[in-house]
């Protein structure tokens, strides 16, 4: 179980919550000018605030060390929005703790030493505070952290400083993209201090119309200013894309229907299909799961299949390098044959 | 065409989307598409070249002299190395490059002071600081609703944190 498939809160707009904690040690030069001995200390201290008895809610954790871990595997953790590229990128010193329901993972020697996280379904962005606090709490009752009075705590960028907290909501928005209306959505937000992203971060284009709202102020405002602030801009969106949905139904009705079935009907009998394609069915799949127009799907089964249809998921279960067109064909008839268990459940 | 986004300029930019039968096009001018997500990816902008231009406009020429010496003396950071890539070597680096630090604060966070979670194990002033503001806080509604008692408890854990903050050498507002 994990984000991926666990029921939450508006799950017919949000796909996830997620909480980001960026720690430094105190006593080490942070990742970009430590040495590799500074590394596999940092790692032994971190290890241990994890071997002590059962500190975090009776939960197992296991350490996984980037550098014992095959390519294909990392592009999962990616993939499934466990661990940042930017940790496999640092693969010689970076290790990866996680519990056993993916809900808290904490990456070590990242950009900074410590970067923890909590990612749960649907909008509970309040909850995965309370839990990544107390997370913090008891890894702070084993370690000192580099923290300044005033800047607060100390990170290798300087856009983290402060609480070294990004607190971010992925979202499905289909509407707002296709009536045009994202644009002004996105620049209302970046006037109060929020940023929106791709799928798979910054950069990454808005595959499947899904988003990434998150704050983009760390230093200032408490963590809980900052997560109200969010919170309260995402419910406007999720308003705004409620709308439009169902100003789409109305105005354009059967046609609408249509294209969401079409979607179903390509999913359940394409032989060949890429990324974009994939993600930009699935994208009227889930509008259609959330309508209540498809029946028989759940939002979580629309996850699933998401998070089934990306590269690295794919290779992995193929257990074999595939090329372009080999993943294509293999990405299709893997969707056919879970969507079509799916259906018959 | 006028730009969809702000109606004022000229639309140079043009971009369609045809996912399925859905078909969405987009016509902004040139300022708008780089704050466009779509575009951003195609024209790419990291938050490092942000911090970069930043430090060009905060700290001027100056600081561009300053390049060549400044040098963290606890990790070896450079100037030059921190503007390239926007990451700082250690928490000395912070007082280091305070300087051109400022300027780039200012414009990407809200304010230069913290205002959140305080570690307990620092025995930092800060949090004595926060404390005491919320016994205060504790203390009035006390008053106010006539719990006398808890009054008197909290005005007495009050006056030894406050004694403990002048310790520090710091005044109390
Ligand atoms: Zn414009
Ligand atoms: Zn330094």
């Amino acid at each position: 179980m994990s984000w991926i498939e666990e029921k939450g809160p508006d799950r017919d707009v949000v796909l996830s919550s997620r909480i980001r904690l960026a720690r430094n040690i105190a006593g080490y030069p942070f990742p970009t000018m430590m040495k590799d001995s500074d590394a596999r200390e940092i790692l032994d201290t971190v290890k241990r605030c994890f071997s002590v008895s059962t500190p975090f809610s009776g939960r197992r954790y296991s350490v996984t060390l980037i550098k014992d871990l095959p390519e294909v595997d990392r592009q999962v953790l990616v993939e499934k929005h466990l661990a940042s590229i930017d940790l496999m990128q640092h693969s010689d010193v970076a290790a990866l703790i996680m519990d056993d329901r993916q809900r808290v993972t904490i990456m070590v020697n990242e950009e900074d030493h410590i970067r923890m996280q909590c990612i749960l379904p649907g909008f509970q962005l309040d909850k995965a505070w309370e839990m990544l606090d107390r997370v913090d709490d008891t890894i702070e009752a084993e370690v000192e952290y580099s923290f300044d009075d005033r800047l607060g705590y100390l990170t290798a960028c300087p856009t983290n400083v402060g609480t070294g907290l990004r607190a971010s909501v992925m979202m499905h928005l289909p509407a707002l993209t296709v009536s045009k209306q994202i644009g002004a959505v996105l620049q209302t937000i970046s006037k109060i201090g929020l940023t929106a992203r791709g799928l798979y971060g910054e950069g990454s284009e808005a595959l499947g119309n899904i988003y990434q709202i998150s704050n983009q102020i760390t230093l200032g405002p408490s963590e809980q200013d900052i997560i109200n602030n969010l919170t309260v801009a995402c419910q406007r969106i999720f308003e705004k894309e409620r709308m439009a949905q169902q100003a789409m139904l109305k105005v354009s009705g059967k046609q609408f229907e249509d294209v969401l079935w079409r979607a179903l009907g390509t999913l359940t009998h394409a032989r060949v299909m890429d990324i974009k394609e994939f993600m930009a069915l699935i994208s009227q799949l889930r509008l259609g799961v959330g309508l209540s127009i498809i029946p028989g799907l759940t939002a979580e089964n629309v996850n699933e299949l998401m998070i089934l249809g990306q590269s690295g998921v794919l290779g992995k279960r193929a257990g074999r390098e595939l090329d372009d067109a080999d993943l294509n064909a293999y990405r299709a008839e893997t969707i056919r044959s879970r969507l079509n268990e799916m259906l018959q459940a | 065409m006028l730009c969809e986004e702000c109606r004022q300029r000229q639309a140079t930019v043009h971009m369609t989307k045809i996912i399925n039968n859905m078909r969405s096009e987009i016509h902004l001018c040139e300022q708008c598409a780089s704050n466009h997500e779509e575009f951003a990816s195609i024209t790419p902008f990291s938050m490092n070249d942000l911090i970069a231009s930043f430090m060009d406009m905060g700290a001027g020429h100056q600081a561009f002299l300053r390049s060549a010496t400044v040098k963290c003396p606890a990790c070896g950071m450079d100037y030059a190395r921190f503007k390239q890539s926007g990451m700082l070597g250690c928490r000395e680096c912070y007082q280091h490059f305070s300087n051109e630090l400022l300027p780039v604060l200012r414009k990407i966070q809200s304010r230069t002071e913290h205002s959140g979670k305080v570690p307990k194990r620092s025995g930092s002033s800060l949090l004595l600081k926060k404390q005491i503001k919320e016994l205060r806080q504790e203390l009035k509604i006390a008053v106010e609703t006539e719990a006398f008692e808890r009054a008197a408890e909290i005005r007495d854990r009050l006056k030894a944190l406050e004694a403990s903050y002048r310790e520090q050498g710091r005044d109390i507002k």
